[in-house]
């Protein structure tokens, strides 16, 4: 399988009158041409800044990519120009926004708003471009596209909106999308029906899917592999089924225990304790340990090293220490 | 649509009326009269002339004789310039004073919507703190402190530009200074404020996300948002230099409409107050009529002939 997007190392922090928040640390992540890596993680864990960095989007000052390498293709974002950037945005990789009702300028057409993106990147006429447009609205599932290009947004309803910025981010064939809480602001019936709609649109056209959320519920419908994000890290990556299966890091567990579930009758959801660390100054350690439940001295002094579970599944945790896991083999 | 326009144009006309009514009664508390003059004339001429311009009959039958003169649009002759028509006096001072009030709108907008933009797109930079810096002195320092400013360094000390009168381009620059920098620092602080509020919606990022160009999100995408509360003070603003000009017009010896309403009503020309206030009424409240369908075609949310609708 190709490697289409590679992270490495990626630091991104944002200058406040506060001081400097380090909203992401060292984030590693890879992404195969064709597959849906779902990242999650609570509010502020640095998701959706490292998101809007492979777009180059995160707002110059306050914010800045500090170190690490974005590697689209073998092509570094981090070192390109703006103007280049702009040949890559919208073109090869497309975004989703959350919101769906603010996504869209309310002083446009729905149809001005698809069109712009494929007029500015190919050269083609207007016709061509409604066309495609009217196309793509018909393949998002939004009826009598000739009518609705001529419409404003504020004549749509949520869902359907969704539907249109969807379009909007499909309309130049992107291989890369990548979703930041595209359901969040949904009802739960039309949820069902975006996340239906990502796979078929990724069963058509063979598109990439980086899928940013807090929902594990969305993550288990599609993702094929999962990117856990804490305070700015990723301290645990794998399949589906691995992460679903056999968390290990602690804090993936606890996440998965907080979910509600159907199949398990009568047992309390566990919440995790305590915050995530202030950004501002993050412990040295790993940032989980403060309300770890199975933390040792070691974690709060060294973050833990990278350990290979297997090809797919890497966690960042003291626990697959050989003296801990002994350890705990002796005492439980 | 045209329900709206219709409705409209009766709400116009009653807000018309209701002003020339106050107009009248207003006119006839002042003190003094057309005739009252230092000089003492004789009391059978005073009561002629009285008789002449109806000035002697009650008060409700000058009313109706002063709604008739609204109906047919024909104001009578001026008591003080008995050789002029107020509707002269109108077609005469009109156009200077459109002239003025134009290009004072126009230049206030498009120089205060310029100022407002730079200043949010470099916000919190060098160009920001000069263009608010303008911005406050130009809503702190009237108009009439302004021109009598501008006369007195332009026009006398450096002797750039002419001091008074409206006959060449030359002529026009002081007076359109003078009254379009406070609209303009209005219009800059309004814009800045509501583009700085506009970059950071989600549409924003959303076009940016598109690999638009940054003129193109600004222009296309932002501004158009961003000018809504802009139109929105525009009918206000307007009434603003439309009373500008009274003293505009005044200090620079501008013979426009605004010279005869001042005129009129420093000497009692009740034919003349009227006919200028009527006509200054209908004229600000069209303007603001073409504002609200302005409004309407910048937003389209906003649904100018939904029954009920606003």
């Amino acid at each position: 399988m190709e490697k289409i997007l590679d992270i490495r190392d990626l630091h991104v922090s944002f200058k406040t009158f506060g001081g400097e928040v380090q909203a992401v640390r060292g984030v590693n992540l890879e992404l195969y041409r064709g597959e849906t890596l779902a990242i999650v993680g609570e509010s502020g864990c640095g998701k959706s800044v490292t998101a809007n960095s492979i777009m180059r989007l995160i707002p110059t000052p306050p914010g800045e990519i500090k170190d690490g390498s974005i590697l689209f293709k073998g092509q570094d974002m981090t070192q390109l120009s703006d103007k280049e950037v702009r040949k890559i945005r919208g073109v090869d990789i497309s975004m989703i926004f959350q919101d769906p009702m603010t996504a869209l300028n309310p002083t446009l057409t729905v149809g001005d708003q698809l069109t712009e993106g494929l007029r500015q990147h190919r050269s083609i006429s207007r016709k061509e471009a409604d066309k495609q447009a009217m196309e793509m609205l018909t393949l998002v599932g939004i009826p009598n596209p000739v009518e609705r290009m001529k419409q404003y947004p504020h004549e749509f309803s949520g869902g359907m909106r969704q539907r249109i910025v969807i379009a909007m981010a499909l309309i130049c064939d992107p291989e890369l999308l990548i979703a930041d809480e595209p359901t969040t602001a949904l009802d739960v019936t039309i949820q069902a029906q975006i996340l239906q709609l990502f796979q078929k649109i990724q069963k058509q056209t063979g598109v990439s899917i980086i899928l940013i959320t807090h929902d594990l519920g969305v993550v288990a419908k599609i993702a094929d592999r999962i990117a856990v994000m804490y305070a700015g890290k990723v301290i645990e990556t794998g399949t589906r089924k691995e992460i679903f299966y056999t968390p290990q890091h602690p804090y993936t567990r606890g996440l998965l225990h907080s979910v509600p579930r159907l199949d398990q009758k009568g047992e309390k959801l566990i919440p995790i304790d305590g915050t995530p660390p202030d950004l501002f100054s993050p412990p040295e350690g790993c940032p989980f340990a403060a309300r770890c439940p199975m933390a040792m001295e070691v974690c709060t002094k060294v973050y833990p090293f990278h350990s290979k579970l297997s090809r797919t599944h890497d966690v960042d945790c003291w626990l697959q220490d050989e003296r801990a896991k002994k350890y705990m083999a002796s005492t439980y | 649509m045209a329900k709206y326009i219709l409705k409209r144009f009766i709400y116009m006309i009653v807000t018309v009326f209701i002003i020339a009514t106050l107009t009248f009664f207003l006119m006839n508390l002042l003190p003094g009269s057309p005739f009252n003059e230092e000089r003492t004339t004789n009391e059978a001429v005073q009561r002629n002339l009285e008789a002449h311009y109806h000035l002697d009959e009650p008060l409700v039958v000058q009313y109706v004789l002063y709604l008739k003169s609204i109906v047919t649009l024909d104001f009578g002759p001026s008591i003080k310039q008995p050789t002029e028509t107020v509707n002269s006096l109108l077609g005469r001072g009109f156009p200077i004073s459109a002239e003025l009030g134009i290009w004072t709108i126009l230049i206030a907008l498009i120089s205060g919507v310029a100022l407002g933009v730079f200043a949010a797109l470099k916000h919190n930079g060098v160009i920001d703190y000069i263009a608010m810096t303008i911005a406050v002195l130009g809503i702190s320092i009237p108009n009439f402190v302004l021109a009598t400013l501008l006369i007195q360094q332009l026009a006398v000390n450096l002797g750039v530009l002419p001091a008074a009168t409206w006959s060449s381009p030359q002529h026009m620059v002081l007076p359109i200074v003078a009254l379009a920098t406070g609209p303009m620092a209005i219009i800059a602080r309004l814009t800045r404020s509501s583009m700085l509020e506009t970059l950071t919606q989600d549409y924003i990022k959303m076009a940016r996300a598109k690999g638009l160009s940054p003129a193109k999100i600004i222009v296309k995408h932002a501004l158009k948002n961003a000018l809504m509360p802009v139109v929105t003070i525009l009918g206000t603003l307007l009434a603003g230099v439309l009373t500008g000009t009274f003293v505009i017009e005044k200090i620079f010896a501008i013979p426009g409409m605004g010279k005869y309403f001042v005129e009129g009503i420093n000497q009692r020309d009740y034919p003349v107050i009227m006919g200028t206030t009527v006509f200054y009424s209908a004229f600000l409240v069209l303007m603001l009529f073409l504002v609200d369908i302005a409004y309407g075609i910048l937003d389209p949310r906003i649904k100018l002939h939904k029954e009920g609708g606003k």
